[in-house]
């Protein structure tokens, strides 16, 4: 029977090395997705580009503003440092919003009336940060990184009115701001986004692989007559699923070889664990997804229908499991999901072992899911599939 | 074996949903023998076919090949089998050796067998200059001898052909038929060939089954099917008429001793009727109406004016557009659905 098995998968992938279109979008596609999802998502919490626009509404309080000279001055200093904020002067509130409705500024910040007034009588001053609502995204980086400038300049304000107290200056930062926090990798390295999302594309393209391959394996062969001559030949037809299932882990561990390639080779993404037990998980993806794309073809009555059931099933998957999303910022019932999909489970442990270099000991539990997974679905295909073809 | 029945089918029934492509059919098939299952697109020949060749379960009934059930034993029976489907059953992106070597390797056969098996069968379909080239690139004709060499790899003593020459220009249809005589006549193989072409079934079967509507309605030697027209006095009369009306056609198919008439074309038309005097009765009619009669052509009965006697419909192809008026009820034509699975 294995003897048939492996003669059905090396036709099959036979197949799929004659059709060059086909091997060429093998190789272009992980291209696409890693180009895409690296450079349109922000890759940290930088903004470049972008203006803001100032209003200055502090009428000032005994004849003097120099609270609010003083910030601008600031500003105009930290900004002209830069490249990334250009500041620019509206004169009313009105005018900030009209500015932004046209496309004129991405931001803007308002100074209250009051502001030198409360600063001199030791009172809080008001600064309001004006966020474009169309740009959810964009709003909020800058209104973290302005935010953080604020935050800086308040504090250095802070610190000189602490040092006027009579505080010695080298302790006037530890009494404004007791705390300071800093931040650090549990691994040591430079890290780029694509390292985060190299994992993923990965487990997501190994899927996709397997779930357009297997109509185009089963149904075109039903549909043009082909299952017919395996069909009459003596051979069980658990040989049939089985060569199938084959050429599909053939198949998809080629194109998880050829992205891990790409996204080393191109996108500078670094393996810290074993590279072994990344290609032992790409395995074990093909595996648990064969038998559900097997099952899902089963059902359906051409290849035009399992495409797009494929579609339908992919779609989700991709999104629920973690891929470009983390899933700790989804809403309950798609965490609830997301726990049931065998893609979460793949991409998370290729995350794990690719950026975190874990070893096998430490993905215990989705290498189980996986395998149990995976061996359900093939156990329901087995039969689904031999009901489906002698109907 | 107790006969020498190669195959028997015994109430073979199929069922798609509500709709029953093989009702209650029952036939033998005798070791050597050509078979012919001749009938109409959607008349369960194909499906028939498929049950035999293990393809699909049959929903009641057995059917045997070669003292083989095809449910209980089907590897048994696959063994002794070899299927032309109506389908190309081809890689087209594999090469023609590629793909025989994959299908030979399939029946377990060793590359010491296999390979000059191939040769030998691609030398006498004349395909050897085109071993190596992709099967993709062939014509349709090349692919249909592709098929059958296919089906002949494991030298099957029952050869299934569904719809054999469907498609194919004239001289690959003369080929593959010689073909098939050859292969019954030197290789003794039991051959059951589905058509609905009434000539093709003429010429290559001993037997032939016609079927309709997933029934058996007739089955016989050609020349019996054919005696049960002439034996009971039916005539067959092509008559030339140039001014040939629909008023006349009328009056033609109210003479007494007429079945049918169809009409060929424009001026000529093919009378079925029965009685010594439906002659004189016909060109009076005819005359009557001042009708030209050109030329008057007594003819010998075919399948197909068997099929129309027996059925009251033409085996033909919806797409040929021919009226066939009866005496009683009006016009009929297919409505039936080609059904292959």
């Amino acid at each position: 029977m294995m003897s048939h098995s492996f003669r059905i998968a090396w036709k099959d992938l036979l197949e799929v090395f004659r059709n060059r279109m086909g091997l060429v979008l093998l190789i272009l596609m992980p291209i696409f997705m890693m180009v895409m999802v690296g450079y349109i998502y922000p890759s940290d919490s930088s903004v470049s580009n972008v203006t803001v626009a100032l209003v200055n509404e502090d009428v000032g309080y005994g004849g003097y503003t120099n609270a609010s000279s003083t910030l601008i001055a600031i500003l105009d200093t930290v900004t002209s440092n830069t490249d990334s904020i250009t500041l620019t002067e509206a004169a009313s509130f009105d005018e900030l919003r009209t500015m932004i409705q046209r496309g004129d500024a991405d931001a803007g910040i308002v100074i209250a009336s009051d502001f030198t007034t409360s600063i001199m009588n030791g009172q809080q001053g008001t600064i309001t940060l004006v966020t474009d609502q169309s740009n959810m995204q964009m709003s909020a980086t800058l209104q973290a990184v302005l935010e953080e400038v604020f935050d800086q300049l308040g504090t250095a304000l802070a610190q000189q009115n602490v040092q006027n107290l009579g505080v010695d200056p080298s302790n006037a930062l530890a009494v404004v701001q007791p705390y300071n926090v800093e931040t650090q990798g549990a691994i040591e390295g430079e890290f780029t986004y694509f390292d985060f999302v190299a994992p993923g594309i990965i487990a997501m393209t190994v899927m996709m692989s397997v779930m357009t391959g297997l109509p185009v394996a089963i149904s075109e062969e039903r549909e043009s007559g082909t299952l017919d001559g395996m069909m009459v030949a003596p051979i069980s037809r658990t040989a049939v699923i089985l060569g199938k299932t084959l050429a599909q882990i053939g198949r998809g561990l080629l194109q998880g070889l050829i992205i891990i390639a790409i996204a080393v080779t191109i996108f500078g993404v670094t393996i810290h664990g074993n590279i072994l037990l990344v290609f032992a998980l790409l395995l074990l993806c093909v595996f648990s997804f064969v038998g559900l794309g097997i099952v899902l073809t089963s059902f359906t009555k051409d290849q035009e229908t399992a495409t797009m059931l494929m579609s339908t099933i992919m779609f989700p998957m991709m999104f629920l499991s973690g891929v470009f999303f983390p899933v700790e910022q989804m809403p309950w019932f798609m965490q609830a999901i997301s726990k049931c999909l065998p893609l979460t489970y793949v991409a998370d442990s290729l995350r794990k072992v690719m950026i975190l270099g874990a070893d096998i000991t430490m993905l215990t539990t989705e290498l189980a899911i996986l395998i149990g997974f995976g061996t359900v679905m093939i156990a329901v295909a087995v039969p689904v599939f031999k009901k489906a073809i002698t109907s | 074996m107790e006969s020498n029945n190669m195959i028997e089918v015994k109430n073979l029934t199929k069922k798609f949903g509500d709709f029953i492509a093989v009702d209650d059919i029952s036939f033998e098939v005798k070791q050597s023998e050509v078979f012919g299952l001749l009938g109409p697109n959607g008349a369960g020949k194909s499906t028939t076919i498929r049950m035999l060749t293990t393809l699909i379960r049959p929903n009641d009934g057995t059917a045997k090949i070669g003292g083989y059930d095809v449910i209980k034993q089907d590897s048994k029976v696959r063994e002794l089998i070899g299927l032309v489907s109506e389908k190309m059953i081809m890689y087209d992106r594999l090469t023609a050796k590629e793909n025989l070597k994959f299908f030979g390797k399939l029946y377990n056969m060793p590359d010491s067998v296999l390979n000059p098996k191939i040769d030998e069968l691609l030398e006498m379909l004349n395909l050897s200059k085109w071993k190596n080239s992709k099967v993709g690139t062939f014509s349709t004709g090349m692919r249909q001898r592709m098929n059958v060499i296919r089906a002949l790899l494991n030298t099957p003593q029952v050869l299934f052909l569904d719809e054999p020459t469907l498609g194919l220009d004239p001289q690959s249809t003369v080929e593959i038929r010689e073909f098939i005589k050859k292969l019954n006549r030197e290789h003794k193989t039991t051959i059951i060939l589905t058509t609905h072409m009434m000539n093709e079934a003429d010429l290559l079967c001993d037997r032939i089954g016609i079927i309709d509507k997933g029934k058996i309605v007739a089955l016989d030697t050609s020349a019996n099917l054919k005696k049960t027209i002439s034996g009971n006095g039916t005539t067959i009369l092509k008559l030339e008429i140039p001014n040939l009306t629909s008023s006349l056609l009328n009056t033609i198919q109210s003479v007494k001793c007429v079945n049918s008439v169809s009409q060929e074309n424009n001026s000529h038309i093919k009378i079925h009727a029965t009685g010594d005097d439906a002659f004189d009765l016909i060109i009076d009619a005819v005359r009557a109406k001042k009708g030209k009669i050109n030329s008057i052509e007594k003819l010998e009965p075919t399948l197909e004016d068997v099929f129309l006697k027996i059925t009251g419909r033409e085996v033909r192809d919806k797409a040929d557009n021919k009226i066939v008026m009866k005496h009683g009820p009006g016009p009929k034509r297919f409505s039936q659905k080609q059904r292959v699975r």
